[in-house]
């Protein structure tokens, strides 16, 4: 099934360096040419606890993270052993190599470090890596690290054994070390490297596993989903972002805090998320493009901030990147159980733009996209993406990102507009007007401090002034005027280029429709899909609101029967192509997953194969037919 | 360019006096303040400490919350945001650091500001943003008709406290104190003259200016304190302190508070650090705000927008 490819898994504790040993592996394989694709696990505490990190290497474009992996480096839970009395750490000591064999594939290699690791304490192991045909290296990893330098440069040494192992050159990996550290911490890494991989190449090697070779045709970028919001909301003239942390969004905002202001911009950490976006809110309202954004429990604060934007009809874009809930959940798992939240969130009818991103290149174009329309069309526009986007790494062509930017604030007047825009008595503007004449439901506005431009931008329904009113003709000429800001919306975006993927067979019978981040898992599950002579294509949906109803209408015509893959256990995004289509509950099936893990493609594979004949679910996944709840 | 920058007026020294009925706006807004209200007090000493000091309806930005004081600004003529119950403070500092040109200010109620909006107010106070904050005080939650509000005094009965609050009332000059306010003072709607000298220095004051305002509430507070004649702290020489120096300023609020815990009603500037740099000047310090007004480069067509790729050579 699988040709060349090498998906690596580093396992260790949390705070062992896991993330940034497999973030210069996967860097060193994208620079020699290859297509890298990472996943990261990772419990919620500072230190200890099993985490692991993949690296899926190909010659081919990689768009997910795969089935299983074939080489496990497993380092050892240095914090297992605290041995601090009275500090609760539990007997992890072989969580590293115990819990990462079930995936471990067929003829794969494992490589565990003996010096923190003892395979004697997990009891089948011999028997299963016999039946599986699993090569083992135990090698003293800490050992060398110790002799060599200092016992924390273990990674160090497991890449060195990878690298002997695969036939991998450690070239790419000596540049990067270079790149990044100098002096004695730079040769003594320099030195591990080295030794361990002599230590590795003078093992009888068993297995046939060999790092494969690629070429770029261009320079390439190692980015995540965060990076790709944070450098789409830059471009988009972003300068200003308020920001609380929370895991995932914590990304987003660390990577704006640190550069906005080298950039003559203003980063903000404040005291609560309602505070957050509510400066974001300001800063709009005062003429500065800016970016708010949390996880589910910080994004439920900025409800109050987010209905404000739309009744006084800010500017405000936000990011929201899910994690498994509800409430606090599961802090540094994956899930898309935040969608109707989102979509709906705040009292009163919702009037606001929602993407959802399915990879990196689309979570810095439709940021870009969200500011576009934030600031064109005077309201929220919202950037939905998971921990499972926000934290994988894939390489993008370099020059994707060579853009200009632009620092556009969308329909503002001039001084000169305004002198000679609608004012009332004494000469407050008419911001509010109930027929502005594009017809696009948008009312130019004007920024405080420009002359003839004051106005008054309430949370209370209002006249054209701005001023209250409770007046029931204007309440309904105000709220249909806002209402007709998403129908122009829609109307621009299906001008362009569709944000709705189509993938697969042409005259498919099957489809497969998802959102978001899962895009990538089953793009990989189509091709296989079509490979063995079925006749499956799929639609990944990134415009949630407005919704896309002829994109996802002209898919759901063309197919007999659609799987709907999504990560949360209530199927809200069948739910929410039910609402706005009013129809296909007779042919669209769920495919569930909720444990706080991605899917792979197999499990979207197979239940397709099974759809018709009962009950396809994998132990992971939940499966619910056509026509149920 | 379409956009005069405003922060070229940044100075206020040299001003002249302008027309206080500019800030009387045109529209005839709905009558929601009751005959007798104590608002009314505080929207003539702002009109007449805007003009005053020399400023344009254009140049000043107003965002309030919800409630009575909420309202404030639809009788003001300015640049108006009128946001929600507790978040005007969020909104105006974020306004004042984008665009450090406009005179902002922020007003709420005691409910607004001291309840649902208390952790804004303590850090707005910390960090000592450039603007001027009214709470109207009344010791009760007027618009909704009368119900117990954080400054109300213990004992007080309401719908919602039947039995008579249990609670000790919140003391908002304190808290400003300790939270980092570097202007506080306190004054009342019965006493025009005084008020509008106190929102004139607060204006002025580089930094956060705490006013807690007392205003009657004729409806729902017959017997609040504020119909007590009030003493102006520093016409009076009973009451000697200097109130540059924090711990002299933190004693006198505290009798002040106690006082009026007792029917007595002590008004004046309490506290005035004229020397803590805003948090706008801190930043600057640290190199995290740009020189120029943020705002005003989105109008500058010769600005230069770095872009992301410029970042990209820690990915590649």
């Amino acid at each position: 099934m699988m040709t060349g490819e090498i998906v690596w898994r580093i396992a260790g504790g949390s705070g062992d360096g896991i993330d940034s040993t497999s973030q210069n592996f996967a860097k060193a394989l994208m620079r020699s040419g290859l297509h890298v694709f990472t996943h990261r696990h990772y419990p919620s505490r500072i230190r200890g606890g099993h985490t692991y990190v993949e690296v899926r290497a190909d010659d081919q474009p990689v768009r997910a993270r795969g089935d299983g992996f074939n080489f496990l480096l497993a380092l050892g839970d240095s914090f297992a052993r605290n041995p601090k009395e009275h500090a609760y750490y539990g007997n992890e000591q072989a969580k590293p190599l115990a819990e990462n064999l079930d995936d471990l594939r067929d003829g794969g290699v494992v490589v565990y470090d003996e010096g923190l690791l003892d395979a004697s304490a997990i009891e089948d192991f011999e028997a299963r890596a016999e039946e599986h045909d699993w090569h083992v290296y135990p090698m003293d990893l800490r050992g060398m690290a110790r002799d060599q330098g200092r016992e924390v440069m273990r990674n160090t040494a497991g890449v060195g054994v990878t690298c002997a192992l695969l036939s991998y050159p450690l070239e790419p990996i000596e540049k990067l070390m270079e790149d990044r550290m100098s002096g004695d911490v730079l040769q003594a890494n320099l030195e591990i490297l080295e030794y361990a991989a002599e230590q590795a190449d003078e093992l009888e090697h068993t297995h046939d596993l060999r790092m494969p070779e690629g070429e770029h045709d261009a320079e390439q970028a190692l980015v995540s989903g965060s990076n790709g919001i944070a450098y789409g909301a830059i471009d988009e003239g972003c300068r200003f972002v308020a920001g609380y942390p929370m895991t995932p969004w914590t990304e987003v905002f660390t990577l704006l805090s640190q550069h906005l202001p080298d950039m003559g911009g203003i980063a903000e950490q404040v005291e609560d998320e309602i505070a957050a976006a509510a400066l974001a809110l300001g800063a709009s309202h005062a003429g500065v493009k800016s970016l708010s954004g949390s996880s589910g429990g910080g994004f439920a604060l900025m409800s109050e901030p987010l209905g404000l934007a739309e009744m006084t009809e800010t500017p405000l874009v936000l990011v929201e990147a899910t994690r498994a809930g509800p409430s606090t959940g599961m802090p540094t798992k994956t899930e898309q159980g935040d969608l109707e939240h989102v979509l709906y969130t705040s009292q009163g009818d919702s009037c606001r733009v929602v993407f959802a991103p399915g990879n990196q290149r689309e979570a810095y174009e439709q940021t870009r996209l969200a500011f576009e329309l934030a600031y064109d069309f005077h309201l929220p526009a919202i950037v939905v993406y998971d921990q499972k986007l926000s934290g994988e790494l894939r390489n993008v062509d370099a020059e994707f990102f060579d853009r200009e930017p632009s620092p556009d604030l969308g329909k503002t007047l001039t001084e000169e507009e305004l002198a000679e825009a609608a004012h009332y008595a004494t000469g407050t503007f008419e911001r509010f007007q109930h027929d502005p004449p594009e017809g696009d439901g948008v009312a130019p506005r004007s920024i405080p401090g420009q002359a003839d431009g004051r106005y008054l931008a309430s949370g209370n329904e209002h006249h054209p002034t701005g001023h209250i009113s409770e007046d029931p003709d204007n309440r309904v000429a105000q709220m249909d005027r806002r209402m007709r800001k998403l129908e122009a919306i829609r109307e621009r975006l299906d001008e362009r280029e569709s944000n709705q993927e189509r993938h697969g067979a042409v005259d498919a019978t099957v489809g497969v429709m998802t959102y978001g981040s899962n895009q990538g898992t089953v793009h990989e599950a189509i091709d296989r899909l079509v490979d063995d002579g079925h006749s499956v294509a799929s639609l990944s949906v990134s415009d949630l609101m407005p919704f896309p109803e002829a994109d996802v209408r002209e898919f759901l015509d063309s197919v007999e029967t659609c799987l709907v893959v999504e990560m949360n256990a209530s199927g809200q995004f069948r739910g929410l192509v039910q609402r706005e289509l009013g129809a296909y509950g007779d042919i669209l099936h769920s495919l569930l997953k909720y444990n706080g893990e991605p899917f792979e493609p197999h499990e979207i594979v197979e239940a397709v194969e099974g759809l018709g004949s009962g009950d396809p679910a994998t132990a992971s996944t939940r499966y619910v037919p056509a026509g149920s709840d | 360019m379409s956009f005069t920058p405003l922060h070229q007026h940044d100075d206020d020294s040299d001003r002249e006096p302008t027309d206080r009925e500019a800030f009387t706006p045109g529209i005839e807004p709905q009558a929601t303040w009751c005959p007798g209200c104590g608002d009314f007090g505080v929207l003539k000493a702002l009109k007449g400490a805007m003009g005053d000091l020399g400023y344009t309806p254009e140049e000043v930005l107003l965002v309030t919350g919800i409630g009575c004081s909420g309202k404030l600004s639809s009788y003001f003529e300015s640049y108006g945001f009128h946001s929600i119950h507790g978040r005007s403070l969020p909104v105006a500092r974020a306004a004042k650091l984008a665009n450090p040109g406009l005179e902002v200010v922020a007003a709420g109620g005691d409910g607004d500001g001291y309840g649902i909006g208390g952790n804004h107010f303590i850090h707005t106070a910390r960090e000592n943003h450039d603007m001027t904050y009214i709470v109207f005080n009344n010791e009760i939650f007027g618009l909704t008709k009368g119900q117990t509000s954080p400054t109300s005094p213990m004992g007080h009965k309401s719908k919602t406290q039947p039995h008579g609050s249990a609670k000790a009332p919140i003391r908002p000059l304190s808290l400003s104190l300790v939270g980092g306010a570097s202007y506080v003072a306190r004054t009342a709607a019965v006493n025009p003259n005084q008020a509008q000298e106190i929102l004139k220095e607060a204006i002025q004051h580089d930094g956060f200016a705490h006013v807690d305002f007392l205003t009657q509430c004729p409806t729902w507070n017959k017997d609040a304190k504020q119909y007590v004649p009030y003493v102006d702290v520093q016409q009076s020489d009973d009451y000697e302190f200097d109130h540059h120096d924090r711990r002299e300023a933190s004693e006198m609020m505290h009798d002040v508070e106690d006082a009026l815990h007792e029917g007595e009603v002590l008004t004046g500037r309490f506290y005035h650090d004229p020397d803590r740099p805003s948090y706008q000047q801190e930043k600057r310090e640290h190199g995290d705000v740009p020189e120029d007004p943020l705002a005003e480069r989105y109008h500058d067509d010769d600005a230069e927008w770095e872009r992301s790729y410029d970042l990209m050579d820690a990915h590649k």
